[in-house]
């Protein structure tokens, strides 16, 4: 690189100044989370307000335990199933219709993918009322179906896993299975997800962690009897914002997994959102 | 049809050894099935359940919207008088004024900023670069019930940490779930420190596909960063943040979470509505209240109309502006 372009590119601390800053506003309300979630109820509404954590989360996540209208532990095993399901189905479902619209001929294929993008761009909540009636009729409100059934397969996950495909698996590598006598299924399963396997990882990632933060539909079929952990937050806030610190050690825990998911696998998904970006 | 020569049919002189009669033809068979109908077999999940449980709802709000409809079990065809009476309708235009104005004061602001942390994250010598992008991308990682409960306590009026940080100031507690303003200005900063963190990724992932020889150029000819910025890097960026500016829409428009769990739950959102949305609304019309599930069905559908339209104004704005 030249002088002219070094100096382009140069970083002054200036630059790193905002992006320390940025950071720390970032990081702030995790850490003001912790810090309410670890203090006792009673010091929590002190002027100034605590900056420190304290030792109280055990009393205080106690107080969720106890408490029987928040259901907190079905919440958290709920939602635990819930997005494991989904996961595991947006990914198979995914890269099955992946692979045949990138890698298989058919009648059709360009119009049911077009179709495919375009549902992408349609709000589900235009579908809110009607599907909220069918769920009543098949007598699923409130039972874990009405949360699962619906969201077992997901447009992105076609389109991402299709542009993937298109790019990662040579044509070759297909017909050497076919000449093989491989059956098309075997193809998919020996050669082709082996090969997804990247992309697989960061759409199952984005999956589990949009499934588990979803809350409207949770919150409009479900009760605090069998809730998801979100719509489980939701009412301990409604009913007990008396008792932040109770809130607050219900509200870490429900965020601390995504955390932790998010800082052993948090390069791969920032990659997978960037890469994405450019594609689209 | 091609007349080169590879392409000719093989010389009829040597045939290919022929297998078993039987065994080869039934193989056959069945490998064609394969090839024919085996990729609808994989596409199939895909439309089937989005089919029953996505495409159907969406048709069926349409017709919904054209009928008094009660969700327990009646319902008569009364054409587009839902459709008149929500013109009509004072919290229908009370809900909207409310989406759009959390809306621009979200979606501003967060482009913005998002627009200027890319810019940062771009340089090529910065370090800890990974570090800095996840940290700024974590929010976005939050479920939106815990980030409005942690607001929410944020924003409180007697012991909420911003009311302290504007005391030094001197300005007085703020009662921010009373008020229009304030209230939007608490949802809005919700909506903004979870998403700008995404967006600034996707502006920088089209950053780094600009060349950089453009820069290098221009660099020569004496452009200051600014004028690089204004002339290569925003005109080449057009496409990118088109795609942000309609996805921060279509977000936007279909705001819940964040005001429903700032009013403890409460639909009509504040004592009154000055923080009830568009989506909040037919909720409270579509679901908690069911008798009025083919009004809220016509309020789905004028919401649909508006992101379409908001999303068409702003892919020519931006368009035009940046081009």
């Amino acid at each position: 690189m030249n002088s002219a372009s070094r100096r382009l590119w140069r970083t002054s601390p200036l630059t790193y100044v905002a992006l320390v800053l940025a950071t720390l506003f970032s990081i702030y309300p995790f850490y003001y989370m912790v810090v309410i979630a670890t203090r006792s109820l009673d010091s929590i509404n002190d002027v100034p307000p605590p900056v420190t954590p304290s030792g109280s989360f055990g009393d205080n996540f106690g107080r969720v335990l106890d408490n029987e209208a928040a259901n907190f532990l079905t919440g958290l095993l709920n939602s635990v199933i819930v997005s494991g399901i989904v996961t595991v189905s947006v990914v198979i479902t995914g890269s099955l219709a992946g692979f045949a619209f990138a890698k298989l001929r058919f009648r059709g294929r360009n119009a049911l993918l077009l179709t495919i993008i375009v549902t992408m761009m349609i709000p589900t909540q235009l579908g809110l009322i009607p599907l909220w009636g069918m769920i009543q009729d098949l007598n699923w409100f409130d039972t874990l179906y009405a949360v699962t059934v619906p969201f077992l397969v997901s447009a992105f996950g076609v389109f991402m896993m299709r542009q993937y495909a298109t790019q990662a698996i040579s044509d070759e590598l297909i017909e050497a299975g076919r000449v093989d006598g491989a059956s098309t299924f075997r193809i998919y399963w020996s050669i082709v997800l082996p090969a997804l396997r990247p992309a697989a990882a960061v759409l199952g990632l984005l999956t589990f962690m949009e499934t588990w933060n979803s809350f409207l539909w949770p919150y409009a079929v479900l009760t605090s009897e069998n809730p998801t952990l979100q719509v489980s937050l939701a009412f301990l806030s409604y009913a007990y914002y008396t008792d932040y610190s109770q809130v607050f050690a219900a509200t870490a825990v429900g965020t601390l997994p995504l955390v932790i998911v998010f800082i052993v696998f948090g390069r791969q998904i920032v990659g997978g959102i960037m890469e994405g970006a450019v594609k689209s | 049809m091609s007349l080169s020569a590879t392409t000719a049919p093989p010389s009829p002189a040597a045939p290919p050894p022929r297998p078993p009669a039987r065994r080869r033809s039934r193989s056959h068979s069945l490998t064609r099935m394969d090839l024919k109908y085996s990729p609808y077999l994989y596409i199939a999940p895909f439309f089937v359940v989005f089919g029953i449980f996505g495409l159907y709802p969406m048709l069926r709000t349409a017709w919904m919207s054209l009928h008094d409809w009660n969700l327990i079990g009646d319902h008569s065809f009364i054409g587009f008088d839902n459709y008149v009476a929500l013109v009509k309708d004072e919290y229908f235009w009370n809900a909207t004024l409310n989406t759009f104005g959390i809306f621009l004061l979200s979606t501003i602001p967060q482009l913005l900023l998002a627009l200027f942390l890319a810019n940062l994250l771009n340089r090529t010598f910065l370090r800890a670069r990974t570090l800095f992008r996840m940290a700024i991308f974590m929010p976005n990682v939050v479920s939106v019930a815990a980030v409005a409960i942690v607001f929410g306590m944020l924003f409180q009026r007697d012991f909420g940490v911003i009311n302290w940080l504007l005391s030094f100031v001197g300005i007085d507690a703020v009662d921010w779930d009373a008020e229009r303003w304030s209230s939007w200005t608490a949802i809005a900063s919700m909506v903004n420190w979870r998403w700008t963190g995404y967006n600034t990724l996707i502006l920088l992932a089209g950053m780094q596909a600009i060349p950089r020889d453009l820069y290098e150029a221009a660099a020569l000819d004496g452009a200051s960063q600014w004028k690089q910025f204004w002339r290569i890097t925003l005109p080449m960026l057009t496409p990118t943040f088109v795609f942000v500016v309609i996805l921060s829409t279509i977000g936007g428009l279909q705001l819940f979470t964040e005001p429903l769990v700032f009013a403890n739950g409460n639909i009509i959102g504040g004592d009154q509505r000055e923080f009830q949305t568009l989506a909040m609304y037919m909720y409270e019309l579509g679901i908690e209240n069911l008798n009025t599930a083919g009004y809220g069905a016509a309020v789905a559908w004028a919401m649909f109309l508006m992101i379409a339209l908001v999303s068409g104004i702003n892919f020519l704005l931006v368009r035009r502006t940046v081009k």
